[in-house]
C-alpha cells in the first residue's frame, strides 16, 4: 500500500510497481538519488519522500524526474503473538495513547502496542517490581475516548482484582483521562488501587516519561494502601518523583509539560520515589482496600451536557438544548462564585420545572461555589440549580452522567450529586490548596 | 615521520562544516540565539536508549548511554525556554536559517531538496534534552573549485546546536541550555579530497563563503570541522570537533599514517599465522595480584590500596605487535588503552612492549610471563582496578585485538591539541535516524526560492570590489578577503566607519594582531569583545588610533581589564598638550635658541616621547608650530 500517496506521485509509484520500504532511484537534473521509498505527509500531491543511505528523508517533486524501482523490501515486521503470562500481581490494561504507542523506526509513524510483551518492553524494570501480566483491552487515542469504553474499562478492573491481582494499572492517553479516573472512582468500590497513567513525551524518544511514569505506577499498584483511582504522573518537570492524584480532584493542567496533571482544590494521595522503589503517602483519609471489588453500576447516561457560560451566553443555546436535544441533566460552569446571567434565570426555572438537574460548578477552578452571597446566586438557587460544592466541572459531569445512569427519582439525583462517593468534594479548603507564582 | 605519498596510499577525505549561524532566533522556538551563564533553575533527566522497530538500539547511541547517569540541565532566563526543556514541541522551522540553507546550495550550485523533512538523529549523552538532534537535509550536490580540482558538496544540512557542557562526573553530566536549538548549518563534501593541505584550503574555502553570507557567528565555539578520513584498505574513520584549521593538514597526515600502520599490523598477524579462532581460543586472562603485593609500582599500589586487583592477559604471538607506534607517542597499545578507558572506565594498561617500566620490575615481570605461560613470541596486558572494570576490560581489549586482523576498526575519533587523535565510540548507523513527527513537511515554493536567492553570498570578486571601494589597498583586501575576520571586519565596519576608516579597521585585524603576536603578546586574548571596546574609545574620541597597537600589546601581554588600559592613553586634551609643549620648550630654552633651524624637530621629538599613544601627531605639530611661532 502506497500510505499517504495520491495523483500524480502515486500514478508515478504504481506505474514502477514500488511499495514502501522498496528501494528506488528518482533521476533529476543532474542527480541520481537512491533511497527507500517512505510514505509521505505531504501536502501535495507531486512529492516522493525517500531514505537516504544517510537516514535522511527528503521529498522530491516526480515532475519532470524520472523513477525506477531498485528492489523489493525484503525485511518484514514480527508479528508477536499474544501469550499467557500466567497468573500476576499486577494487570497492565491498556486503552491507547502515547505511553503504549511505538514508532515504526522506517516510516515514523506512532502505533500503538499490539501485545502484552510489547507493553512490558517499553520497561522491562517493571518485572523486577512484580509478576506482571497485560491486556489490550482497545487502541484508541484519549480524544476518542466515550463513555460506552468507561463501561469496559471498569467490566475490566473488576475481572483483573477477581483474577487475585493486587492493583491494576491503566495505560490511557492523557487528554481525557481525567474523565475516565472520574467515572471509575464512582462506578467501582475497590479492592485495590487502580493507577491511570500515561505519558506527555512520546515513548519513542529517549527522553520519554512513560518509562518512569510507568514503573511508578507497577510499584504504586502493587504497594498502595489505597482502593481509590489515581492519576500518577510527573511531579514535575524533572525526573525525580510521581504524584498520585486522587482521579475525581485532577485535571490536566497544561498542554505539554510533563507535570501537567495537578490536584485542584485537594492534595494528592502519595508521592512515587522511583529510585528507592517507594511509596510516599501525602495523606492518611484515603479510602481503604475492600474486601472484593464491586461495580455500583456501570452505565453511563448521554443525555447531560456541560455548559460553560460566558457574557453574551444566548438562552436560545439552553432552549434547543432542552427541546431538541432532550438532555436530562445540566452542568454549569458558572463564573465566581457560581452566577450566570439573571436572564437565564427563567429558562432554568423552566428546565428544573421539566426535570431536569441543573448544577453549577465555577470556571475558576480553584475554590468552592457559593450561591447565597449575591442576589443572582440566590435566584438561581430558586430556580432550582444545585451547587455543587468544590467539585470540578468535567468531574460533575462524568457524575451525572453515573448517577443518570440508573437514576430518575428528582430527588435521589440531586442528594446523590451532594454526596461524597469518592472524595470529589472537599469541605475544608485549607491556605495552601492554591498555586502561588513567585515574581523575582 | 616521513612525507607519505598520498596519491600512492590513495587518500580520501571528506569534510564536514558545522557553523552556527547569526539569525534572531534559535532553530525550532523563539529564544535568542545568545549564550548567558545566568540561570535559577534546573532540571534533573534521564535518558534510555530507544528499541526500533526491529528489535534493534543503534550502537552508538547504545554506547553513549550510561544506564543511571543523570543530566543536569541549567536553565538561563533568557535563553531557554520549555521547548528547551523538552516540555513544549518545536514551533516552525526558523525561516532565515532555512533561507541561509538555500542560499548557501545555490552558491555551491547545487539543487534544493523540494520539500524538507525534519528528522531526528538520537544522541543520548544528555546534550539534547529531547535525546536526538533535530537536523534536516535542505541541499544536495553542488560543488567547490579548488587549485587541486572540484570537490563535491553531498549535502547542506540545517540543524540545531547541542546544549553546553558544564561539567562530567562520574554519575552526573550538567549541561547549560543556552546552546541548545542555535542554528547550524552543516556542509559536508564527497570525500574528493586528495593531500591534507587540500583539506585545509577547501574548509577555508567554504568558510569563506559561510562569513560572505554576513549570517554567521563569529568567534570561538562557532564553526566546528568534522573530517572523515581514510586511505585505500583503510576504513572511513570520523575525526570530531576540529576547531582550529591549521591543524587539519596535520590531523590527516597522523590518521594517513595510523592506517596505514594498522594496515601493517594486519598484515604482520597474518604472517604470524594469527587469526579469529586462534584469538579467541589462546587469549586467556588470570588474577596476578598477590604477585604484586609488595610492589614499587605506585600506580599499581594506589589501585590495591583502594581494593583493586590486577589481571594479566596473555595475547600470543602479539609480541613487539604493542610497541608499534601510529602517530607521534601513540602506540598499537594505546590504542587499545583508549577502549578500555572508554569501555571500562580505566585509566589505561601495561604492555610487554613497554615494560619493565612504571616501577615495575624485571622480577616482577618475569613471574608474571611464568604464571601467564607467555612464551617467546607472545606478548601480554596488565591491568589494575576495579573487578567488575577489570571484567569489562577484558572484553574490550579482546575486541579491539580481532579487530586488527580486520585493520582499521570503523570508529568516531576525537582530535587532541598536537594534531593526533583519540578513539572517541563506534560509528553510527542509519539506525539513529527517524522522522520529527511534531514538524510538519516544509514544501520549498518559488516564493521561498527567491528569498534565498537575495541573500546568496557574493563572490570573492565581488567581494574584493567592495573593499577596494571601501578604501583598502589591493595588498589589505587580499589578506581581509581570505581572513578568518571577514565578516568580523564586516561587523565593525558597519558599526563605525565612516568615523573609523576601514583601512584602520582592516590594518588592525590583519596587521596589529600579528604584530602583537611577534612582540610577545598572546593573540587569544584579543577578542572581539576587545576590539570592540578599542574601537568604541576611538569612535568617541577618547583615545587616538595610533595607540591602538600599543594597547592591545599591553592588554595581550598582562590582561586584566581593556577599560582601565584604555584610560591609560585617554587622548590628551589641546590645553594639556600645550602645557607639555610649554614645559619641554621652556626647559630646553638654550638649546633650542643654539640651534633655532631645527628647533622644531627637537621639540617634536621630545614631546613625542612623552605623549605617544595619547596624542595624534599631526595635532602635536600643529601646537608646536603655534608655540614656536611666539617663541624668541
Amino acid at each position: 500500500m502506497l500510505e499517504g500517496y495520491r495523483g500524480l506521485a502515486l500514478d508515478s509509484l504504481s506505474s514502477i510497481n514500488a511499495d514502501i520500504g522498496d528501494q528506488i532511484e528518482i533521476i533529476k537534473n543532474d542527480m541520481r538519488l537512491k533511497g527507500i521509498l517512505m510514505p509521505s505527509y505531504s501536502s501535495t500531491d507531486d512529492i516522493v519522500v525517500i531514505k537516504l543511505d544517510n537516514g535522511y528523508n527528503i521529498g522530491i517533486s516526480i515532475k519532470n524526474a524520472k523513477i525506477q524501482l531498485l528492489q523489493k523490501r525484503t525485511q518484514k515486521y514480527k508479528n508477536e503473538e499474544e501469550k499467557n503470562l500466567g497468573k500476576s500481581e499486577i494487570k497492565i490494561i491498556s486503552t491507547g495513547g502515547t505511553i503504549v504507542s511505538k514508532i515504526e523506526y522506517e516510516t515514523g509513524a506512532v502505533r500503538p502496542a499490539l501485545s502484552a510483551e510489547e507493553i512490558i518492553q517499553f520497561m522491562p524494570e517493571i518485572n523486577n517490581l512484580a509478576k506482571i501480566s497485560a491486556e489490550i483491552l482497545f487502541s484508541i487515542l484519549s480524544e476518542n475516548m466515550k463513555p460506552e469504553y468507561w463501561t469496559k474499562i471498569i467490566n475490566s478492573v473488576k475481572k483483573a482484582f477477581d483474577e487475585g491481582n493486587k492493583g491494576v494499572v491503566i495505560a490511557h492517553g492523557t487528554d481525557t483521562m481525567a474523565y475516565t479516573a472520574s467515572a471509575l472512582a464512582f462506578a467501582l468500590k475497590l479492592s485495590g488501587p487502580v493507577i491511570l497513567v500515561g505519558s506527555q513525551r512520546s515513548s519513542d524518544r529517549p527522553s520519554s516519561d512513560s518509562a518512569i511514569n510507568l514503573y511508578s505506577s507497577v510499584l504504586l499498584a502493587k504497594e498502595a494502601p489505597f482502593g481509590e483511582v489515581v492519576i500518577n504522573m510527573h511531579g514535575e518537570s524533572s525526573d525525580t518523583y510521581t504524584i498520585a492524584h486522587r482521579g475525581v480532584k485532577v485535571r490536566k493542567m497544561h498542554s505539554s509539560r510533563r507535570d501537567a496533571f495537578q490536584s485542584v482544590n485537594d492534595i494528592p494521595l502519595a508521592k512515587v520515589l522511583w529510585q528507592d522503589n517507594k511509596v510516599q503517602l501525602l495523606r492518611s483519609d484515603y479510602i481503604p482496600k475492600r474486601d472484593e471489588t464491586e461495580i455500583v453500576n456501570s452505565k453511563f447516561s448521554d443525555k447531560v451536557f456541560l455548559l460553560k457560560y460566558y457574557p453574551g451566553f444566548s438562552s436560545d443555546f439552553l432552549d434547543y438544548l432542552i427541546e431538541n436535544k432532550k438532555v436530562l441533566g445540566i452542568i454549569i460552569e458558572g463564573t465566581g462564585l457560581g452566577h450566570v446571567s439573571t436572564e437565564l434565570v427563567d429558562h432554568i426555572k423552566k428546565a428544573t420545572k421539566d426535570g431536569i438537574f441543573v448544577g453549577m460548578t465555577t470556571q475558576c477552578l480553584f475554590g468552592r461555589v457559593n450561591m447565597n452571597v449575591y442576589t443572582t446566586g440566590r435566584l438561581l438557587q430558586q430556580a432550582g440549580v444545585t451547587p455543587l460544592e468544590d467539585m470540578l466541572p468535567e468531574v460533575a459531569l462524568v457524575k451525572l452522567m453515573w448517577i443518570l445512569g440508573h437514576e430518575t427519582d428528582q430527588e435521589k439525583i440531586k442528594t446523590l450529586m451532594l454526596t461524597n462517593i469518592a472524595g470529589e468534594i472537599n469541605p475544608r479548603h485549607s491556605i495552601d490548596l492554591f498555586p502561588r507564582w513567585n515574581y523575582v | 615521520m616521513s612525507k607519505l605519498d598520498y596519491n600512492k596510499i590513495g587518500l580520501k577525505v571528506g569534510l564536514e562544516i558545522h557553523q552556527q549561524l547569526n539569525t534572531s532566533s534559535k532553530l525550532f522556538c523563539n529564544c535568542p540565539t545568545q549564550l548567558s551563564d545566568e540561570y535559577q533553575y534546573t532540571l534533573e533527566r534521564y535518558l534510555r536508549p530507544v528499541l526500533s522497530e526491529t528489535g534493534e538500539v543503534d550502537i552508538a547511541a547504545l554506547f553513549e548511554w550510561e544506564k543511571n547517569k543523570k543530566y543536569i540541565y541549567r536553565l538561563p532566563a533568557i535563553s531557554s525556554c520549555l521547548v528547551e526543556c523538552d516540555e513544549e514541541p518545536p514551533h516552525k522551522m526558523n525561516e532565515d536559517a532555512l533561507l541561509i540553507g538555500l542560499a548557501m546550495t545555490l552558491a555551491f550550485k547545487g539543487n534544493p531538496v523540494d520539500e524538507i523533512y525534519v528528522m531526528r538523529k538520537t544522541v543520548i549523552d544528555g546534550s539534547n534534552t529531547s535525546g536526538f538532534q533535530r537536523t534536516s537535509i535542505v541541499g544536495l550536490g553542488g560543488y567547490v573549485e579548488d587549485e587541486e580540482g572540484v570537490i563535491s558538496i553531498q549535502t547542506i544540512a540545517i540543524e540545531e546546536d547541542a546544549a553546553r557542557k558544564i561539567e562530567g562526573k562520574t554519575d552526573s553530566v550538567t549541561y547549560n541550555l543556552d546552546r541548545l536549538g542555535i542554528p547550524l548549518i552543516e556542509i559536508s563534501t564527497g570525500p574528493d579530497i586528495h593531500s591534507p593541505e587540500q583539506a585545509k584550503r577547501v574548509a577555508l574555502k567554504i568558510g569563506q563563503m559561510l562569513r560572505l553570507t554576513g549570517k554567521v557567528k563569529r568567534g570561538l565555539g562557532t564553526v566546528r570541522q568534522d573530517l572523515n578520513v581514510s586511505v585505500a584498505g583503510g576504513v572511513k574513520t570520523e575525526i570530531k570537533g576540529v576547531q582550529e584549521l591549521d591543524l587539519i593538514p596535520k590531523i590527516i597526515e597522523y590518521e594517513a599514517e595510523r592506517q596505514l600502520k594498522l594496515l601493517e599490523i594486519k598484515d604482520e598477524l597474518i604472517k604470524r599465522g594469527v587469526n579469529k579462532d586462534f584469538i579467541l581460543q589462546n587469549y586467556t586472562f588470570k588474577d596476578i595480584t598477590n604477585i604484586f603485593a609488595n610492589t614499587q609500582s605506585k600506580i599499581i599500589n594506589n589501585e590495591l590500596k583502594k581494593n583493586g586487583k590486577v589481571y594479566g592477559i596473555k595475547v600470543p604471538k602479539f609480541k613487539g605487535i604493542f610497541g608499534i607506534e601510529l602517530m607521534p607517542d601513540r602506540r598499537f597499545g594505546t590504542e587499545v588503552s583508549d577502549y578500555i578507558k572508554v569501555f571500562a572506565g580505566l585509566g589505561g594498561l601495561f604492555h610487554s612492549d613497554e615494560l619493565p617500566n612504571y616501577g615495575i620490575t624485571k622480577e616482577e615481570i618475569e613471574k608474571v610471563k611464568n604464571e601467564l605461560n607467555v612464551k617467546e613470541e607472545d606478548g601480554f596486558i596488565i591491568i589494575v582496578g576495579k573487578k567488575e572494570k577489570l571484567e569489562l576490560a577484558i572484553n574490550a581489549i579482546k575486541d579491539r585485538l580481532l579487530q586488527a586482523l580486520e585493520g582499521v576498526p570503523k570508529e568516531t575519533r576525537a582530535a587532541n591539541e598536537d594534531g593526533t587523535t583519540r578513539f572517541l565510540r563506534p560509528q553510527p548507523g542509519s539506525a539513529r535516524m527517524y522522522p520529527e513527527t511534531d514538524i510538519p513537511p516544509i514544501r520549498i515554493t518559488n516564493s521561498i526560492l527567491e528569498k534565498a536567492k537575495k541573500i546568496i553570498p557574493p563572490t570573492p570578486e565581488e567581494k574584493m570590489k567592495e573593499l577596494l571601494k571601501l578604501g583598502l589597498n589591493e595588498e589589505l583586501a587580499k589578506q581581509v578577503l581570505v581572513s578568518p575576520r571577514l565578516d568580523t571586519f564586516d561587523y565593525f565596519v558597519s558599526k563605525y566607519s565612516p568615523k573609523i576608516p576601514p583601512t584602520v579597521i582592516a590594518t588592525t585585524l590583519e596587521n596589529t594582531i600579528k604584530y602583537v603576536k611577534s612582540e610577545g603578546g598572546n593573540p587569544d586574548l584579543i577578542t572581539e569583545e576587545v576590539l570592540d571596546t578599542t574601537f568604541n574609545a576611538i569612535y568617541n574620541g577618547e583615545i587616538s588610533k595610533d595607540s591602538i597597537a600599543e594597547i592591545l600589546l599591553h592588554y595581550s601581554k598582562n590582561g586584566g581589564d581593556i577599560k582601565s588600559i584604555i584610560a591609560q592613553y585617554q587622548k590628551l586634551s589641546d590645553s594639556e598638550l600645550e602645557k607639555i609643549i610649554k614645559e619641554i620648550i621652556s626647559t630646553n630654552k638654550n638649546e633650542l635658541l643654539s640651534k633655532k633651524d631645527k628647533a622644531f624637530n627637537i621639540v617634536m621629538g621630545r614631546v613625542m616621547s612623552k605623549v605617544r599613544g595619547k596624542a595624534e601627531g599631526k595635532k602635536v605639530a600643529e601646537l608646536i608650530k603655534k608655540e614656536l611661532e611666539n617663541f624668541t
